[in-house]
């Protein structure tokens, strides 16, 4: 059971683009040893820390986004905070939220089809279908007021 | 802002600790003057009504008051809110790096969750800070 994670991490400024790649391969490659997926990887480049973190006041910021069994993220976090370069770090857990996120672009998919096709009668069947779900369908299926409503 | 210097001039003396204009079930709220918050607590007068009294608070940080503020996230349908977008986090952060209550910027109250925790993962990563130097 695979769930997406983002890990930010940021590397210490003094060190070299080349040990930099060297670190950043070497997390992804913990990561598909033990059974996940990196599916992006970022160098987000050398930033201004907001405050000071271990007496650096910038840092180089990467991030990896990967699909990963849950214990293999705590065995990352470990490998991670032992890590003499990586200064700080966080991970967060996003697959709920890319749910949520698929489910309310769906909802106004549903909507903009039906108001980007103006014919009420031919496209009565699909509304009816795509209006099986509860919320704020019903007086979408009418579409006439609709398309006045959504995007013009 | 020019909103602070005008909000302050016509106001009655505030730093007393007795603003006629919010009730305080509190007694003694000293925040030592620069009215912060004002009448924390009681939420039915003080929430919907930002007209009430302009000159009570606005002294401390950036507090203007606009009439029927709209929440940005509803208005723009933006679904997520990432921890990676300092500029948008930004606008919701005061000067002083303390995030800025929802009565101010009229978001609704999901979104001010949400906005929350994703200004609490960015000051973990040290994209924002915890407290802003003056």
């Amino acid at each position: 059971m695979n769930r997406s994670y983002e890990i930010m991490f940021i590397v210490r400024p003094d060190i070299e683009e080349a040990e930099i790649d060297k670190i950043v391969e070497t997390f992804s490659g913990y990561v598909t040893n033990g059974g996940g997926a990196v599916k992006q990887t970022e160098k987000m480049g050398r930033r201004r820390l907001a405050y000071t973190v271990r007496k650096f006041n910038d840092g180089f910021y990467v991030l990896l986004i990967v699909d990963a069994p849950a214990s293999l993220i705590a065995e990352i976090e470990r490998r991670l905070r032992v890590s003499e370069q990586v200064i700080k770090f966080i991970t967060v857990r996003t697959d709920e939220e890319e749910k949520r996120v698929a489910k309310i672009k769906k909802h106004r998919d549903a909507h903009v089809k039906r108001s980007a096709q103006p014919q009420p009668g031919s496209e009565s069947t699909p509304e009816i279908s795509a209006a099986a779900e509860p919320e704020a369908d019903a007086p979408a299926a009418e579409a006439a007021p609709e398309p006045a409503t959504t995007e013009a | 802002m020019a909103d602070e210097t005008q909000n302050a001039a016509p106001a009655t003396p505030a730093p007393a600790g007795d603003r006629p204009q919010s009730d305080r079930p509190q007694g003694e709220r000293s925040q030592g003057g620069p009215g912060g918050d004002r009448g924390p607590r009681p939420g039915g007068p003080r929430g919907p009504r930002p007209q009430g009294a302009p000159g009570a608070g606005g002294q401390g940080g950036r507090k203007f008051f606009r009439r029927k503020k709209v929440c940005k996230f509803t208005v723009e349908k933006i679904d997520s809110i990432s921890y990676r977008d300092v500029r948008l986090l930004q606008q919701f952060v005061s000067d002083r790096g303390k995030i800025i209550p929802r009565r101010l910027t009229g978001t609704s109250a999901p979104f001010q969750r949400k906005l929350t925790k994703a200004i609490k993962q960015a000051r973990a990563i040290a994209l924002l800070p915890y407290a802003a130097k003056y």
